[in-house]
C-alpha cells in the first residue's frame, strides 16, 4: 500500500520495532497479535513474526494495542483578538502524544477577506516546524464570496484539504447567511469535501448578550446565559435544512448539549449524512463551573457553544457516542492562559474562548463510556480514531492496526487511573478544566510514525517531525450515498398543453410605489424578468406515466378514497 | 343594528367545555337568556332547532380578502367572502392588513378598515402584517395597539427581499411586541433557501405549478417554525404560526409546547382537507390553484396527521388562509411559477371538512370541534367570551349546526366567486342549517339574507389571558443574576491596541456596536450579596444533581497563578 504525501519530510527514524504480547483492538475485532514496525509503517501482524534481529521489542502484555488516537478538531494557531492561544503547535501536539493521540487536524482561521491559501500557507509553514506528530488542516470559511470558488478548488484539488468549516455564530464577523451556507454547501458537494459547521444562531446570542450586559451580568455566567441550548439546537436543526437541501454531507463540531445531540441523532433516522462531534470537555465536564466564585475558574471554560449547565449532559452523550448517534471524539482544544482570559474580565464577551482537552480526550471517553460498560473496546477505537479516519479520508492510512497502515499505535492500560492536574499536564496553561479528576485508561506507550513517543513516564517528541497528511476529495465513507442520491433526486416537470386560458392584464404594475408589488419575493433580482431557459411546453420531452411525481416517494402510499381535487372532468376554463 | 328578538328551541348547545339541552333567548344582538322555560316577550320569532346542535359561530382567523396582486384584488373581497364565511357558519373573520414594505401601517390599516367597514356582512378584526422592521414602525405598532384594537402582528421569514425579517429583526420585533401585549403571527418558511431552490427550479426548465412545491420542501417550513419558536422563547413572547401546512411543522410545534413553550399553530382548510398531489395535475388551472405557501404538503397522510393534532389540542385554531384569484390571474404566472398569485379558497368550508374528517370520524368531540372552529381563536385573540361562547351576555353569533347532512362541494353552488373550488366534487359530512350573526338570521333553508356594511370592527385588547399569562409569570420568575465575585486581581494579557488585520472589530464574538458601551455598572463594585454560594437557582436542572466526583474535580484552587 501506498500512500502520497510522506515525501515532503526526510524519514528522522528508522527506528525497527516489534510489540509483543498484546490485544490488538480495531473498530471491527480484537485479537492477540504482534506487530512488526518498520520505516514508520506497520511491516507485519501476526504470532511468531520472523523479524531482523537487533529490533526493539516492546511488551505489551497485559494491555491493549490501538491505533493512535486522531483529534480532529484543534486550534493551536488561530489568534483570538490579535492574542496567540497559549498551546501552540509544538506543546499542543506534544500533549496530544502523551494522551495517546497521534494525529491531529487543526482548524486554519483566516481572517475575514484574507485569502484561504495565505492562510493556509502561514499555518503549514509553522506546523510543518513545530508540530511533533502527523496533522492535517480544515479551513475556516470566515466571509464568503464568490470569487473563494477557485481558492477552494485548489485547496481540494491541489492542498490536500477536504473539510471546510463555516459558522453560524460570531455575527459580523464570521456569521454566514442561510443563502451563503446553501451556496457553500452546493459547492463543496461538487468538490466532495465536507460541510463542518460551527452550530449556533449568532443572531440570538447577539441580542441576549447585549441585553445581559444592559442587566449588568458581565461575569463568566454570562457566557453561558447568552448561549443558550436552544440556540445551538436551533442552528443544528437548521443546518441539516440547509445541508439535507443542498445534498451535502455534514459535520457538527462540539456538540454541547442534549438537544443538539438528539437533533443529530433524529436527522441521521431519517437517513441523512450528518454526523456530530461531541468534545472533551462536553463528555467529561458541565456548565456548573461558569457560577463559580473563583473568575478565573469560570473563565476557563468559556467556550462556544457552552458547556451545559444541565450536569446530566455528559452521560447522555457518552450514550449517544456508544450507540453511533454520534460518531467522533475531539477536543476542540484551545487554550488561553488566564491572564487572557483575564482580557474579559470586566466583560464575558471579551473572554477568549476555548478550553483544554487534546491530552485528556481518550482517558476521558474510556472512563465515561467505556469503563462503565457503556460502550466496547471496539467502538472506542471507533469515536476516538477509526470514525474520523473514514470520514476524513485518511482510512486506513490512520485509524487502524492493519499491514501497510501507518505506524501510529498506543498501548493503553485498562486497568489503572491516571489524576488529572495543571501540575503534572502537559500545556503551558495553569488551568486545567478537569483538575482533579480521576480516569481510568491512559496511554502507557505511543508511537508515532514508528518511533517510541512516549514509554512509561517518559516523553521524548521532536519539534517537527510531525508531517502534513493531505486527504483527498469525496471520501467514501461519506459520499457514496451522496453521489447515488445526486443522480436521484433529480425532479422533473409535468408535460401539459399549452395554457390558452385568459390572463389577467398585469400592464399597470408599474403604478405602485414599492419596485416589485409581487407578493412573493423573486428568486433574485433579475431572476424573475429573465424567462425560464426552456419552455417545456415546446419541448419534445416524453414521459411514460401520466404524472411525473415518482420522485416523491410517498406517493406510493396513496391511499386517498375520493381523490382531494374531486373527480370533475375540467377541461377547459369557464 | 338590529333589534330583532329571537327564542331558538330545543337544540342541544354545545361549547368548548360542554354540551346541554337548553333554550337560547336573543335581544338586540346580545344572547340574554340561556336556558329552559324561558320567560320571553310576546311576538319573538321562534326558531325550532329539533335537537340539533347550537354552536358558537366560527371565528375564521385567518382571510386576506383584501390583498391586491400586482393591483389586482381578490375576487373574493369583504362582500364576496364574508357572504361564503357565513353560508359555511361563520360570523366573524380576522383579515390581514398586508402593506408594502414602505407604506405606513397606520395608513393602509385605516384604508383597509374603510373598505371592511363598507363592505362586510359579518363581524370582523385585522390582524396587521410587519413588512419590514425598522424603527418607524414602532411606533406605528404602539399605535396599533393601544389605540385601534389590534393584538396581533404577522412577521415573515420567507419572501426574501420583499418581507422576509433576518433571525436580528425577528429577536427585536418579538421583544418590542410581546412588551406591547400583542401576538406574534409568523410565516415560517426558510426564504433563503426557498429562493435557491426556485433559482435552480427554473434553471431545470421546471416552470410549471409543481415548481412550488418542489422550491418548498416541507422541512424548509419545519425549520423555520423551529427557529420561530427559538426566537420566541428566548424573548419569552407567544408565538403563533400561521398556516400549517405539514406533518414535520406541526410536529415540531407540538414537541415545542410538550418542553412549554407558549406557541399556537393553524393548520387551514386546505391542509385539513386536501393534499399536494394536485400540483402536478396535467391541468394548469387546477394545479396553479392550489398555489398558496407554505404549499400542500406532498403526502397524502398529512390531513389525517393534522386532524389527530387538533383533535388532542397539539394544534388549537382553524383558519382557511382564503385568499381567492381567478383563473386569469393564476395565469400570469403561466410561464413561471414563482409568479403566480398565492392562496386557496377554504372559508366556507372550513367547519364542514373538520366536523367531516374528525367529529364525524370519532377523533374529536363536538366540544372540541367548538374549540378549534371557534373559541380557541376567541381566546387566544382576546374576543373572549364575548365571541366563541353561547352564554348570557356574549354576541348573538349563534349557528344551528346538523352533523349528519352531506353536501358536496362546487364551485356552481358556492358563494365565492371564484370559477374553480379546490374541493370541487368532495363530500362534506356537516353543514350549518341555520346562522345568526349580531342576532340577525342570515342564513336559512340554503339561502343568505345579508346586507352589506352590517359587519363592525371588533377591536381587541393586548394581553389575552390565553397567551400572555404564562408569559407574565415567567417574566417575573426568570430574572437572570450575576455572580458576586471578589475583584479579579490577577495579570491581564495586554492586548495589542491596533488589530494587525483589516476586520473592523477583532472581538470574535460581538457585533461592533456591543463593544463600545463598557456594561452599565460594574457588580465587583456593588454591594450586591446574595445568600447562597452560587447563584444558579435559573439553572433549573441543577436540582437534580448526580455526578459523583464533580466534573471541575475537587481541587480547591483559590488563588492564581
Amino acid at each position: 500500500m501506498s500512500f502520497q504525501g510522506k515525501k515532503n519530510i526526510p524519514r528522522l527514524t528508522s527506528d525497527k520495532l516489534i510489540i509483543k504480547g498484546g490485544k490488538i483492538v480495531n473498530d471491527d475485532q480484537s485479537f492477540y497479535a504482534d506487530i512488526y514496525i518498520e520505516d514508520g509503517t506497520i511491516k507485519q501482524i501476526g504470532e511468531n513474526l520472523i523479524v531482523p534481529s537487533g529490533v526493539k521489542t516492546v511488551d505489551a502484555y497485559g494491555h491493549i494495542v490501538i491505533p493512535g488516537g486522531i483529534d480532529v478538531n484543534t486550534s493551536l494557531q488561530a489568534p483570538h483578538m490579535g492574542m496567540s492561544p497559549a498551546d501552540d503547535f509544538y506543546h499542543g501536539t506534544r500533549a496530544a502524544l502523551a494522551g495517546g493521540t497521534t494525529m491531529i487536524i487543526d482548524h486554519v482561521v483566516p481572517e475575514p477577506g484574507a485569502s484561504l491559501l495565505a492562510a493556509f500557507d502561514q499555518w503549514r509553514d509553522t506546523a510543518d516546524k513545530r508540530s511533533c506528530c502527523d496533522y492535517s488542516l480544515h479551513i475556516d470559511i470566515t466571509r464568503w464570496h464568490e470569487g473563494m470558488f477557485e481558492e477552494l478548488e485548489t485547496l481540494v484539488k491541489d492542498h490536500g484539504v477536504n473539510s471546510f468549516l463555516v459558522y453560524m455564530a460570531y455575527k459580523d464577523k464570521y456569521q454566514s447567511s442561510d443563502s451563503q451556507m446553501y451556496e457553500i454547501f452546493s459547492i463543496l458537494r461538487d468538490l466532495g469535501a465536507i460541510a463542518q459547521v460551527h452550530a449556533e444562531n449568532g443572531d440570538i446570542i447577539d441580542e441576549e448578550q447585549k441585553k445581559l450586559l444592559d442587566l449588568g451580568i458581565t461575569g463568566p455566567e454570562g457566557h453561558v446565559l447568552s448561549h443558550s441550548e436552544e440556540v445551538e439546537t436551533e442552528a443544528v436543526y437548521r443546518a441539516i435544512t440547509i445541508a439535507k437541501q443542498a445534498n451535502c454531507p455534514l459535520y457538527v463540531t462540539k456538540v454541547m448539549s442534549k438537544p443538539a445531540a438528539d437533533v443529530v441523532a433524529k436527522a441521521r433516522k431519517k437517513g441523512m449524512v450528518v454526523y456530530g462531534e461531541p468534545i472533551t470537555a462536553s463528555l467529561g465536564t458541565d456548565g456548573s463551573h461558569y457560577w463559580s466564585k473563583n473568575w478565573a475558574k469560570a473563565a476557563a471554560f468559556v467556550m462556544s457553544p457552552p458547556l451545559s449547565p444541565d450536569p446530566a449532559t455528559p452521560d447522555y452523550l457518552n450514550s449517544m457516542l456508544s450507540c453511533g448517534d454520534l460518531q467522533v471524539t475531539a477536543s476542540a482544544h484551545c487554550t488561553f492562559s488566564t491572564a487572557q482570559k483575564a482580557v474579559g474580565k470586566d466583560n464575558f464577551t471579551f473572554i477568549p474562548e476555548g478550553t483544554n482537552g487534546i491530552e485528556e480526550r481518550m482517558s476521558i471517553v474510556w472512563d465515561k463510556a467505556v469503563a462503565t460498560g457503556k460502550m466496547d473496546e471496539n467502538e472506542f477505537v471507533a469515536v476516538t480514531s477509526t470514525n474520523a479516519a473514514k470520514i476524513f479520508n485518511l482510512y486506513p492510512r490512520k485509524g487502524r492496526i492493519a499491514v501497510g497502515s501507518d505506524a501510529d499505535l498506543v498501548i493503553w492500560n485498562t486497568k489503572e487511573t491516571k489524576t488529572f492536574s495543571a501540575k503534572s499536564h502537559n500545556l503551558t496553561v495553569e488551568m486545567n478544566i478537569f483538575e482533579g479528576m480521576e480516569c481510568r485508561g491512559f496511554p502507557v506507550v505511543v508511537i508515532s510514525q514508528g518511533r517510541i513517543i512516549l514509554e512509561g513516564e517518559k516523553l521524548d517528541v521532536m519539534e517537527g517531525s510531525g508531517r502534513f497528511v493531505p486527504r483527498k476529495a469525496f471520501p467514501d465513507y461519506v459520499y457514496k450515498r451522496i453521489k447515488a442520491r445526486s443522480r436521484m433526486a433529480e425532479a422533473r416537470g409535468v408535460p401539459r398543453g399549452n395554457y390558452d386560458g385568459p390572463v389577467h392584464d398585469v400592464i399597470s404594475m408599474t403604478k405602485s410605489v414599492p419596485p416589485t408589488p409581487t407578493t412573493r419575493g423573486p428568486s433574485c433580482p433579475g431572476k424573475t424578468t429573465a424567462g425560464p431557459a426552456r419552455n417545456l411546453h415546446q419541448s419534445g420531452f416524453t414521459l411514460s406515466g401520466t404524472q411525473m411525481d415518482d420522485h416523491i416517494p410517498r406517493r406510493t402510499a396513496q391511499r386517498i378514497v375520493a381523490p382531494p381535487g374531486g373527480r370533475s372532468n375540467i377541461t377547459s376554463l369557464s | 343594528t338590529s333589534n330583532e328578538r329571537l327564542l331558538i328551541k330545543g337544540g342541544r348547545v354545545v361549547n368548548d367545555d360542554q354540551s346541554f339541552y337548553a333554550d337560547v333567548y336573543v335581544e338586540d344582538g346580545v344572547i340574554k337568556q340561556v336556558g329552559e322555560n324561558l320567560v320571553v316577550p310576546g311576538g319573538v320569532r321562534v326558531v325550532e332547532a329539533e335537537g340539533r346542535m347550537v354552536i358558537p359561530g366560527g371565528i375564521d382567523t385567518n382571510t386576506c380578502l383584501n390583498k391586491a396582486y400586482l393591483d389586482s384584488p381578490p375576487v373574493d373581497d369583504f362582500y364576496q367572502g364574508t357572504k361564503a364565511a357565513l353560508a359555511g357558519g361563520t360570523t366573524m373573520i380576522i383579515d390581514h392588513v398586508t402593506p408594502q414594505p414602505g407604506t405606513s401601517l397606520l395608513q393602509v390599516f385605516e384604508q383597509w378598515q374603510e373598505v371592511a367597514d363598507r363592505k362586510c356582512c359579518c363581524d370582523y378584526s385585522l390582524h396587521v402584517d410587519i413588512p419590514q422592521w425598522d424603527e418607524g414602525v414602532k411606533d406605528e405598532l404602539e399605535v396599533l395597539v393601544q389605540e385601534k384594537g389590534i393584538n396581533s402582528f404577522q412577521v415573515y421569514m420567507a419572501y426574501k427581499d420583499l418581507f422576509q425579517m433576518t433571525d436580528t429583526q425577528l429577536y427585536e420585533a418579538f421583544s418590542f411586541l410581546s412588551n406591547l401585549g400583542a401576538v406574534v403571527l409568523v410565516h415560517a418558511e426558510n426564504g433563503d433557501l426557498i429562493a435557491q431552490e426556485q433559482k435552480k427550479i427554473l434553471e431545470m426548465g421546471i416552470t410549471g405549478p409543481e415548481g412550488h412545491p418542489l422550491s418548498r420542501p416541507e422541512e424548509l417550513e419545519a425549520e423555520a417554525v423551529f427557529r420561530a419558536i427559538t426566537i420566541g422563547n428566548r424573548v419569552n413572547c407567544p408565538v403563533y404560526i400561521t398556516r400549517v401546512m405539514s406533518k414535520s411543522a406541526a410536529d415540531t410545534l407540538t414537541q415545542a409546547r410538550r418542553k412549554g413553550c407558549v406557541v399556537f399553530g393553524e393548520p387551514l382548510t386546505a391542509s385539513l382537507a386536501t393534499d399536494g398531489s394536485h400540483y402536478w395535475n396535467r391541468n394548469w388551472a387546477k394545479a396553479a390553484a392550489c398555489v398558496t405557501s407554505p404549499p400542500l404538503s406532498p403526502d397524502p397522510t398529512t390531513p389525517q396527521h393534522l386532524h389527530t393534532l387538533l383533535a388532542c389540542g397539539d394544534l388549537q385554531v382553524v383558519g382557511s388562509g382564503h385568499c381567492a384569484y381567478s383563473t386569469a390571474q393564476k395565469a400570469i404566472g403561466k410561464d413561471n411559477f414563482t409568479l403566480i398569485p398565492e392562496g386557496t379558497n377554504g372559508l366556507e368550508e372550513r367547519m364542514g371538512f373538520v366536523w367531516d374528517r374528525a367529529a364525524a370520524l370519532g377523533k374529536m368531540d363536538e366540544n372540541q370541534f367548538v374549540a378549534v372552529t371557534s373559541t380557541n381563536a376567541a381566546k387566544i385573540f382576546n374576543l373572549y367570551p364575548r365571541k366563541g361562547r353561547i352564554a348570557v351576555g356574549s354576541d348573538a353569533d349563534i349557528v344551528i349546526w346538523d352533523p349528519d347532512r352531506i353536501k358536496t362541494i362546487t364551485a356552481k353552488l358556492q358563494q365565492s366567486a371564484l370559477e374553480y373550488n379546490i374541493f370541487e366534487g368532495m363530500e362534506c359530512r356537516g353543514v350549518p342549517v341555520l346562522v345568526v350573526s349580531q342576532g340577525r338570521v342570515v342564513y336559512e333553508d340554503d339561502k343568505l339574507n345579508v346586507q352589506q356594511g352590517t359587519g363592525r370592527f371588533i377591536p381587541r385588547k393586548p394581553f389575552p389571558d390565553h397567551a400572555y399569562q404564562r408569559i407574565n409569570t415567567r417574566n417575573k420568575v426568570i430574572g437572570r443574576q450575576a455572580v458576586s465575585r471578589g475583584v479579579y486581581d490577577g495579570p491581564v494579557y495586554d492586548v495589542p491596541s491596533t488589530p494587525k488585520y483589516i476586520t473592523p472589530a477583532p472581538s470574535a464574538k460581538t457585533s461592533p456596536t456591543t463593544q463600545q458601551p463598557p456594561p452599565i455598572r460594574n457588580l465587583h463594585q456593588s454591594n450586591f450579596s446574595l445568600s447562597g454560594a452560587q447563584v444558579d437557582d435559573n439553572v433549573p436542572r441543577r436540582s437534580g444533581h448526580r455526578i459523583i466526583a464533580p466534573p471541575g474535580g475537587r481541587s480547591n484552587i483559590t488563588s492564581l497563578g
